[in-house]
């Protein structure tokens, strides 16, 4: 059982839900940066939530199966059509042997994610199938997708039915964006003045927004407390000895354009970070397009850890509703 | 030194031992992150240790951020007393200085470089105050070095030279990141060098280029065969200065499975080491010789 690329899209890169336990080395977790769409998405097609599926961002690729399969599209909105037919988002539906799925333009959000009943079959390493195109590790021959790649897909699951997600489920998208961030890590650092601008200012999603990290511009740059400099870390101010990143964290080097870390981090360097994002809203940014406008927003522990029970309830209840 | 504990977001705790670099540091910081890797904490899902701090990955479900905070506050007694001793490996790494490759790089990105009218070791060495390259290649050369943190990005290597503060090379890194680096450039940052184990964006400054492999998703590579990584924190590097000709041949022999590094056993310890560095230096690298 196997589909055929036809067309890529921009960056199509087989994902699961990570391989934690190799941070120590540089190897990040990887993985879908929205969890809970690739986790809803295998759900529709019956598999584990742990399936590897596909990532697409931006654009969607085309794809020829050579075997009839279950098929859902979760995350972004983008309409699906199987041989020009249009399908709905957040629905499994059939995709027969010798057809061909398709995408139209970007409408909302930034990634989707493709779930194929039986999940995507290619060598796990690492103990997960997921991409990670700089280490040249896991997915297809540890790179993105290219056309022409014959992917392997597993066995289905006897529990493959057509299923639809009742879309009030899903969290809403808060407009303005915001994202929440626990201060922390360096957060000493910059002057108490420069602490509230960075809450007050409106940053947007720069260009440079991949799997590793998402830039921000647009706000002010950042004051340092005066110090002199550790040894070993560097001249600049916002330089210090290389130590590890948490994933969600926010550096600023030079002080001028915050980097929220995300799925495929660096483990480490040498840049002051601030904090980092909750737990809650990572799976947010994986959806955010460049431009959008953000602000960041403090918050403490508590409101961090309820925000995580309000996201894990969320998805329990998507979980009964389509069980 | 004094412990400082941050938590990260609402998954990880920070534990930096000291904002400046030093071996006690270090040592402090492995024996901290050991001590919570033997402590088994339910939860726990992740120990990065770093140069100077480490850190912890925790489920917040499982254990709470406070009494994981709290369990890692006791295990700095712990620490303390534990012995700043390892038995560990010396590796002679080759090393290519001046090769055309990083050249080619260091001339690609010239315009984000503190100081574009010469190249990166021309600069390195002048700011450190060598009268040529030629001595400042020496000094990275001659003395070894440790590997005090593995990470960035697959299996990428910091190294800290084993002499006194006062003979430590330190150079920035570049003003703007570069986005190309070629695999295996022997770099330098702070006062860390390091090895690019696989090709991509950097902001050190370049020296030269190994021909050794350090990083093999496919474990191909004869002695990346039990694991794709081939550095560990501890690990001692001792640079050995090659010709193109050696760079050759060695890159041949580990395209062929037959290159085999230069690897001895030793014991460091760190109090013999700050009582008589020249000493304790001359006894590791010795250790090579009946490799």
């Amino acid at each position: 059982m196997t589909f055929e690329v036809i067309k890529p899209g921009l960056l199509t890169t087989i994902q699961d839900l990570g391989r934690p336990g190799y941070f120590h080395l540089g190897i990040p977790e990887g993985g879908a940066m929205d969890r809970a769409a690739m986790r809803i998405a295998n759900m529709l097609v019956g598999n584990p939530e742990d399936a590897a599926g596909l990532e697409a961002v931006f654009m969607g690729p085309e794809l020829k199966f050579n075997h009839d399969a279950l098929v859902a599209i979760g995350g972004a909105e983008m309409p699906v059509f199987v041989d020009g037919e249009e399908r709905k988002g957040w629905t499994s539906f059939p995709v027969k042997t010798g057809q061909t799925l398709k995408f139209g333009y970007l409408k909302t959000g930034a990634r989707i994610y493709i779930a194929i009943n039986g999940g995507i079959d290619t060598p796990p390493a690492l103990g997960s199938r997921s991409t990670y195109p700089i280490g040249a590790l896991g997915g297809f021959e540890g790179r993105a997708l290219a056309a022409g790649d014959t992917v392997p897909v597993g066995k289905a699951t006897a529990s493959a039915k057509e299923r639809t997600l009742d879309q009030s489920l899903l969290a809403e998208l808060p407009k303005p964006v915001e994202l929440r961030v626990l201060p922390g890590l360096y957060w000493h650092r910059l002057t108490e003045a420069s602490q509230k601008q960075f809450f007050a200012d409106e940053w947007k999603v720069a260009p440079e927004a991949d799997r590793m990290g998402y830039r921000f511009r647009g706000g002010n740059p950042v004051k340092f407390v005066e110090r002199e400099q550790p040894f070993g870390a560097g001249s600049d101010p916002s330089n210090i000895v290389d130590g590890c990143y948490s994933y969600g964290s926010i550096q600023i080097p030079g002080g001028t354009e915050p980097i929220v870390l995300h799925r495929d981090a660096v483990s480490g360097g040498g840049y002051f970070t601030i904090g980092a994002i909750i737990s809650a809203d990572m799976d947010l940014i994986g959806q955010l397009q460049p431009n959008t406008p953000v602000k960041f927003r403090q918050v403490d522990m508590a409101s961090a850890l309820d925000a995580r029970h309000v996201r894990t309830a969320q998805l329990d209840k998507i979980r009964s509703a389509l069980s | 030194m004094k412990t400082r504990y941050s938590y990260g977001g609402d998954e990880h705790i920070f534990v930096e031992m000291d904002e400046d670099m030093s071996l006690d540091a270090f040592f402090k910081s492995l024996a901290m992150s050991n001590a919570a890797r033997e402590a088994n904490i339910d939860g726990v899902r992740e120990i990065c240790p770093a140069n100077a701090s480490f850190q912890v990955r925790y489920d917040p479900e499982v254990i709470a951020p406070e009494d994981m905070m709290a369990k890692l506050k006791e295990l700095e007694k712990i620490a303390i007393n534990a012995e700043k001793r390892l038995e560990t490996r010396i590796v002679e790494v080759p090393v290519y200085y001046q090769d055309p490759w990083t050249y080619d790089c260091v001339m690609r990105f010239r315009e984000r470089h503190q100081d574009p009218s010469g190249t990166d070791l021309d600069y390195a060495a002048r700011i450190n105050g060598y009268d040529s390259v030629e001595a400042f290649i020496e000094a990275h050369h001659s003395a070894p070095w440790f590997v005090s943190m593995v990470g960035f990005v697959s299996g990428l290597p910091f190294l800290y030279q084993l002499v006194e503060r006062s003979k430590q090379i330190e150079v920035p890194k570049y003003l703007r990141p570069r986005t190309d680096t070629p695999k295996q450039t022997v770099g330098y940052g702070g006062c860390f060098s390091c090895v690019y184990s696989v090709r991509g964006a950097g902001g050190y400054q370049m020296f030269g280029i190994t021909p050794m492999t350090i990083f093999d998703a496919d474990q191909k590579v004869s002695y990346l065969k039990d694991f794709m990584v081939f550095f560990k924190p501890g690990d001692i590097v001792k640079w050995k200065p090659i010709d193109r000709t050696e760079y050759d041949r060695i890159v041949k022999a580990v395209d062929d499975g037959t290159y085999q590094p230069r690897i001895a056993e030793v014991t460091f310890d760190l109090e013999d080491f700050n009582g008589d560095m020249e000493g304790t230096n001359a006894k590791l690298m010795e250790a090579l010789n009946d490799v």
